[in-house]
């Protein structure tokens, strides 16, 4: 009987750990540990008012959410294009920028330092989702169709894409002069979470849905595992990236609309730098893997989380800013080491071994 | 070693992880001899060329040079040191070099080239050879006949005493191939052992002197040209003797129902992009057909053109005496017609995702994609034809690649029935999978005949074929050359339908 009980105990522990959520959620209880022990004021969460008199919360925690907005949006778009095409796109920091720019440019008028904005937000908004989705399109459209390595296909919009940003705006820097704009980088004035959160929720949201309403999942994976069967079963394998790239692109714009909304203006060559590498990195920690194939969305989207834990993590530390990458990349290089198959193979087989010895004795 | 005779290899074995790919094989080659190394695929053929030539390493036997008694090849170095020079079927020259430095590459002492006397000594050697270049044209501007005269040129030159010509034929035209021949007999002339490999049955009657025949990495036997007929040839392929050959055909109940007699599918002269001659193709309701060939005569080709699975470059389809339009795979499934392809790990699974969602693929395509299945629904079909096909999996969860190939077959069989197609393609269902699923399999294809549905059987056995099938196109080289139906479905008939000519 207590045997049996055992047993299952074991087998439920092995269907945790075996869990794609596994790795990123015990690296997300070990930060908390840590900062726990460290100091238990970081999970602090405190009510007040910021200089314009609203009610906001602050404390680390709010911190993690709110920045981790921007990377969590893309980590939907990367987890797609990774799974479809097998190759990651690297352009996403300076697709943002353009995205970023070509909003300023409707809200400004192309008038550096305007009285009021000139179009109304949403309007702005639709044209980057637009752009977005067409730099995606470029992108997607070289994958899809000319078959070029995701990476360098992406390099071209990589390179050129924070000029082409600062061409839409003639190298200025436009300032909204709406603070309406700035509450999505904010607080809505009466709402004391950051609005970042509420967007990132509902991207969340629409892709559960998609997910569910569509066969998106199904189709996106199986171009990814296997494209001449995928093509052999009716899907358009070149259709299938193609989308992938253009939801990304999409995701990009949101981005975007945070990024430059945070500043009410652009610095096109600072704006989003690096991100794409987080993105990348945070499909990774999810324990997808980057040749492409199955996925879990809500993997990478704890993988996000990670880093931006991290990075406040490290923060708190009083760790410099330029030296913030070097920390990261050490636990970056332990967790990624961790999820690495052959190593969990290595665990899993160390883990029947010892439970072999144990029944022997 | 007898006179006469400039390799000798005996008592070649070469395994690979689960596979004996060749076990205890003789070959002999004789001066100025053109030898046809002939057998399906997977019989040992390029195995054989490959220890020869030093890419693998035999495991046992030896192998025996004129005047150097055994030798031991370790690189495709020794083996052109040696004297043993390969011409692959891809040119593997470099197009955008002259004529005499692709003759010449990689071949001189010190780093000074003498482009004069190299010149010289390349039109020289193919005035010699009779071949239509000179020494400084690019070699692209060259036909691609010429281009693989060029190839066999430079390996002539290094010396050689064995040429292995693989396959050198099958980008050629007929006048090329004719060319090639004449450098062959040259060559054969001046003393060269060749070694010839092709599936073209008619060139091997042309051209060479021997055959020697291997089949699952054993060797056959080796013949005299005048000695084996044809169809004796074809037999000793296909590991069947004329003379020990019943004529088995299994009770088969035909289809009586509605609609007998209509022609369901019906292709005029269809054509694909993969090289197969145009063909005329018929199946009516409730019929069970097959392709008959050898591998690589086209018949997977065929099927995969009906289907739209290569690009379709010519040639007219109806269904039901209606003209459609295949182009791609999705319009075939649109007008109910399944294809089961040959190759299951490459065009059949999705070897990550489970056997559920394996089961439901190409049903949720042809629903679309903003109305996929219910969990439930998908659980439903997929345990409705685990039960029905007895397929072995430990739960609808297990992604496909950890099952055993004869149960990864009947999910994508199940895959195609659940779409309850009119026409069903079954390209090698059969390959590599235990015997009892075979016989299941078999049986399936007559009950759903016997239900109304019309299915292509293709199989590598003839003997499979005729248990199921009521009509056989026998197809080689690429063309269709006969049909077979009712008295004339017996192994002779197929085996020297198939040999063609005398």
């Amino acid at each position: 009987m207590t045997n049996n009980i055992k047993k299952k105990d074991q087998s439920m522990l092995k269907k945790i750990s075996s869990n794609q959520l596994f790795i990123p959620i015990i690296a997300l209880l070990l930060l908390a540990v840590i900062n726990l022990i460290n100091d238990p004021s970081f999970f602090k969460i405190t009510a007040g008012y910021n200089n314009a008199g609203n009610p906001v919360l602050s404390g680390y925690l709010i911190t993690i959410l709110d920045y981790g907005s921007e990377l969590v949006i893309l980590a939907i778009g990367m987890t797609l294009v990774t799974a479809a095409s097998g190759g990651q796109d690297i352009s996403v920091g300076a697709t943002i920028a353009i995205a970023g720019s070509a909003m300023l440019r409707v809200l400004c008028g192309g008038n550096s330092r305007p009285d009021t904005i000139q179009a109304p937000i949403i309007v702005a908004f639709l044209v980057a989702c637009v752009v977005g989705m067409l730099c995606g399109a470029f992108n997607g459209m070289l994958v899809a169709i000319f078959k070029i390595q995701p990476m360098i296909a992406t390099l071209i919009l990589f390179t050129a894409g924070r000029s082409i940003a600062a061409w839409i705006n003639n190298n200025e820097l436009p300032i909204v002069p709406d603070p309406k704009f700035s509450y999505f980088g904010s607080f809505i004035p009466g709402i004391p979470i950051p609005t970042t959160v509420f967007i990132a929720a509902i991207c969340l949201i629409v892709i559960a849905l998609v997910l569910k309403f569509t066969n998106l999942g199904l189709y996106t994976q199986a171009v990814g595992i296997n494209e001449k069967s995928s093509r052999l079963n009716g899907i358009n394998p070149t259709l299938i990236k193609f989308l992938a790239f253009v939801i990304l692109g999409l995701c990009v714009a949101v981005a975007a609309l945070i990024k430059v909304s945070r500043l009410s203006t652009i610095n096109y060559s600072v704006i989003a730098k690096d991100i794409e590498m987080d993105a990348i990195l945070a499909v990774a920690l999810g324990g997808n893997a980057l040749s492409g194939g199955k996925f879990n969305i809500w993997a990478s989207v704890l993988g996000a989380y990670v880093i931006q834990f991290l990075t406040t993590t490290l923060y708190k530390f009083n760790v410099q800013s330029d030296a913030l990458a070097a920390y990261k990349a050490v636990v970056v290089i332990i967790l990624v080491v961790f999820s690495a198959p052959k190593v969990r193979e290595y665990m899993a087989n160390l883990r029947k071994s010892i439970t072999r010895k144990k029944e022997i004795a | 070693m007898k006179d006469n005779v400039i390799l000798e290899m005996r008592g070649i074995c070469k395994s690979f992880p689960g596979v004996r790919a060749l076990q205890n094989v003789d070959f002999s080659l004789g001066r100025g001899e053109i030898h046809a190394l002939m057998g399906e695929n997977g019989a040992g053929k390029s195995t054989l060329i490959k220890v020869l030539t030093g890419v693998y390493s035999k495991d046992e036997g030896n192998i025996e040079l004129e005047g150097k008694g055994t030798v031991s090849i370790h690189s495709p170095q020794d083996a052109q040191r040696l004297g043993i020079s390969t011409v692959y079927q891809e040119i593997t020259l470099c197009p955008n070099l002259t004529v005499a430095e692709n003759m010449f590459i990689g071949r001189g002492k010190g780093n000074i080239t003498k482009w004069k006397e190299m010149n010289a000594k390349a039109d020289e050697l193919l005035k010699k050879l009779d071949i239509p270049a000179s020494a400084t044209m690019q070699l692209s501007s060259c036909s691609i006949a010429v281009q693989q005269m060029v190839a066999i040129a430079r390996a002539i030159d290094m010396d050689c005493k064995v040429l292995i010509l693989d396959e050198p034929t099958s980008s050629l035209d007929e006048q090329e191939v004719q060319k090639l021949f004449g450098l062959m007999r040259d060559l054969k002339a001046m003393g060269v052992g060749i070694i010839f490999v092709t599936h073209f049955l008619d060139q091997v009657y042309e051209v060479c002197d021997k055959i020697t025949v291997l089949r699952d990495g054993q060797l056959v036997g080796a013949y005299e040209i005048k000695d084996l007929p044809r169809v004796q040839l074809v037999a000793k392929m296909l590991g069947k003797e004329m003379d020990d050959l019943s004529d088995i055909k299994g009770e088969q109940k035909p289809y009586e129902g509605d609609g007998v007699d209509e022609v369901v599918f019906e292709a005029h002269d269809l054509q694909s992009n993969a090289g197969i001659s145009p063909f005329d193709f018929y199946i009516k309701k409730g019929e069970v057909n097959g392709f008959t060939g050898l591998l690589g005569s086209g018949r997977s080709e065929c099927v995969r053109a009906i289907f739209g699975a290569d690009t379709v470059t010519g040639g007219s389809v109806k269904m039901h005496g209606k003209n459609v339009n295949i182009k791609s795979p999705l319009d075939a499934m649109k007008n109910g017609i399944a294809y089961l392809p040959e190759d299951r790990k490459i065009d059949g699974i999705i070897g990550d995702l489970s056997v559920r969602e394996n089961i439901i693929l190409a049903l949720q395509v042809l629903r679309g994609f903003f109305k996929p299945f219910s969990r439930a629904q998908a659980e439903a079909f997929a345990q409705e034809y685990i039960e029905k096909l007895n397929i072995k999996t430990a739960s609808a969860d297990t992604p496909i690649k950890s099952l055993s190939g004869g149960n990864q077959q009947k999910v994508i069989l199940a895959r195609w029935l659940l779409m309850h197609p009119e026409y069903l393609i079954l390209d090698e269902p059969t390959r590599g999978i235990d015997v009892g699923t075979k016989v299941d399999i078999q049986k399936l294809v007559l009950e759903l005949a016997a239900d109304g549905m019309s299915v292509t059987f293709i199989s590598s056995e003839t003997d499979e074929m005729l248990r199921t099938c009521s009509r056989l196109i026998v197809m080689r080289d690429r063309k269709v050359v006969g049909e077979l139906s009712g008295e004339d479905l017996s192994q002779n008939k197929i085996m020297s339908t198939i040999a063609g000519g005398n």
